[in-house]
């Protein structure tokens, strides 16, 4: 087991949470727990929820029923998200990373920027304004700016949907190396490969309900629901 | 044709000349227009991104003023300046009727609605693509109005060039105003107006060609501005 600060915001319980927008159901009654340590994939079908339940955990969104409980105060300053597609500001990689830096109030931004640069291996483009960046750069600062604030738990939302295998592979070495560290990874992902690679457990949703969760080896092996069967068999259907 | 040939050739001597009350005149045109567009700017778009990104009740109304006091009528504009500034008014002891200071008043209160509302809606569409990631980085309410407006400073650039455009072609708030005093408030704008009634067309039409000149100038310059900052920051 990973050592925990006393003031660790885990675990999460989710309680008996529901999200409905526009007369849809888009989370239906779901509870379970996220313990530190584990990486937590998050897999499902297009329309499951699984961006919506990471916006509710994330705080981005608000619950319409149930809650969302955080070990410790504050939990929002402790946590981190990363978006399949990154919004950087129009300024340098450097200035990217610093502004939420300086948004923390993190007493020595300037050099914990720069280490966060240095850790995704985009030291040498600090100083490039961060739009004109490509897919791959751009998705590497993402994951420094949320990294530099040395969160508890980093959520990431299909972070290398649209990358190249190069691009992904530097990306899952960060994720790696940051779950090293002791960060709690949440991550939701259509590649299976990568959920094989990354995850620890599986946390399967369908139709907006929690419908299994289980190690990631038994997931993909011996399935216990119909439904997380027909989906291993849908997205790969020569196992 | 002789007039307008006639015309064109005095101006065209006037403008190579360098006459001396041709160009106070544009001065003074462009000091009260350019003051103005400050003003407004300073006010206008930190008060359209905060519309942009607040929710608060009446917001909605005040979009809708806004989007409405775009098409505000010059002439209402310098009444109602005017009457705050005329002796029994308001504010008449402060003396500005008459002034380019009341000129400067009236062209902010006609752009400052032009300005905000064109940011208002230059930052609410950036806020869509911005707000998750912001909020998620703990930047909410004024900082992250600041944080779009300087994330899209070079297209704001264009709701100030609609404010300044709307200020240096206006006629009827600075007239009002300003009163067209020779030498003191008259600008380019009222003097078109009062030498082309007197029958002056050189100076009327000099006038005309140094302002569409000027105008076209500001908005090529802007335009590589912008062109520029698009490649350098993306």
């Amino acid at each position: 087991m990973t050592m925990r600060a006393p003031t660790s915001i885990l675990p999460l319980a989710v309680r008996d949470l529901s999200f409905v927008a526009g007369g849809r159901t888009i989370i239906e009654h779901m509870s379970f727990e996220l313990a530190a340590g584990p990486r937590t994939v998050i897999l499902g079908a297009n329309g499951a929820g699984k961006s919506v339940l990471m916006r509710l955990m994330h705080g981005l969104l608000r619950p319409t029923a149930g809650e969302i409980a955080w070990s410790a105060e504050h939990a929002g300053r402790k946590q981190a998200m990363v978006f399949q597609r990154p919004v950087l500001l129009r300024r340098s990689a450097l200035a990217n990373v610093l502004y939420a830096l300086e948004l923390a109030d993190s007493p020595r931004p300037g050099e914990q920027a720069r280490k966060a640069l240095a850790d995704v291996g985009l030291s040498h483009l600090a100083d490039r304004p961060a739009r004109v960046l490509s897919g791959g750069e751009q998705q590497r600062l993402a994951i420094a700016r949320a990294w530099a604030l040395r969160p508890q738990v980093l959520f990431l939302d299909e972070p290398t949907a649209s990358l190249d295998p190069t691009a992904r592979h530097a990306i899952e070495t960060a994720i790696d190396a940051i779950h090293a560290e002791g960060t709690k990874i949440v991550l939701i992902t259509h590649n299976l490969g990568q959920a094989r690679r990354l995850g620890d457990e599986v946390l399967f949703l369908h139709q907006g309900r929690l419908v299994e969760r289980a190690p990631v080896d038994r997931f993909f092996t011996q399935p216990a629901s119909a439904e997380a069967s027909a989906f291993i068999k849908g997205e790969l259907p020569w196992v | 044709m002789g007039d307008i040939a006639n015309s064109l050739s005095g101006a065209a001597s006037l403008i190579a000349s360098g006459d001396a009350t041709l160009a106070s005149i544009v001065l003074l045109s462009l000091k009260v227009s350019l003051s103005a567009v400050a003003l407004a700017t300073l006010l206008g778009l930190p008060l359209g991104a905060a519309i942009a990104v607040g929710r608060f009740p009446g917001r909605q109304g005040l979009i809708v003023l806004l989007n409405a006091f775009m098409g505000l009528p010059p002439v209402v504009v310098g009444l109602v300046v005017y009457l705050m500034l005329s002796r029994a008014g308001p504010l008449g002891d402060l003396g500005l009727l008459f002034t380019p200071t009341a000129m400067v008043i009236a062209q902010t209160i006609l752009i400052l609605p032009i300005i905000a509302a064109l940011s208002r809606q230059a930052v609410e569409d950036a806020w869509v693509e911005y707000e998750e990631q912001l909020r998620s980085l703990g930047a909410t309410g004024m900082r992250a109005a600041l944080t779009l407006i300087w994330d899209i400073r070079f297209s704001l650039l264009t709701a100030v060039l609609a404010g300044l455009g709307r200020a240096s072609a206006e006629v009827g708030a600075v007239i009002i105003v300003g009163g067209n005093i020779d030498g003191v408030t008259r600008v380019m704008t009222t003097t078109i107006a009062l030498e082309t009634s007197k029958g002056d067309l050189p100076l009327a039409l000099s006038l005309g060609i140094v302002l569409i000149t000027l105008v076209l100038a500001i908005n090529a310059a802007a335009y590589g501005l912008k062109e520029m900052a698009q490649r350098r920051y993306g």
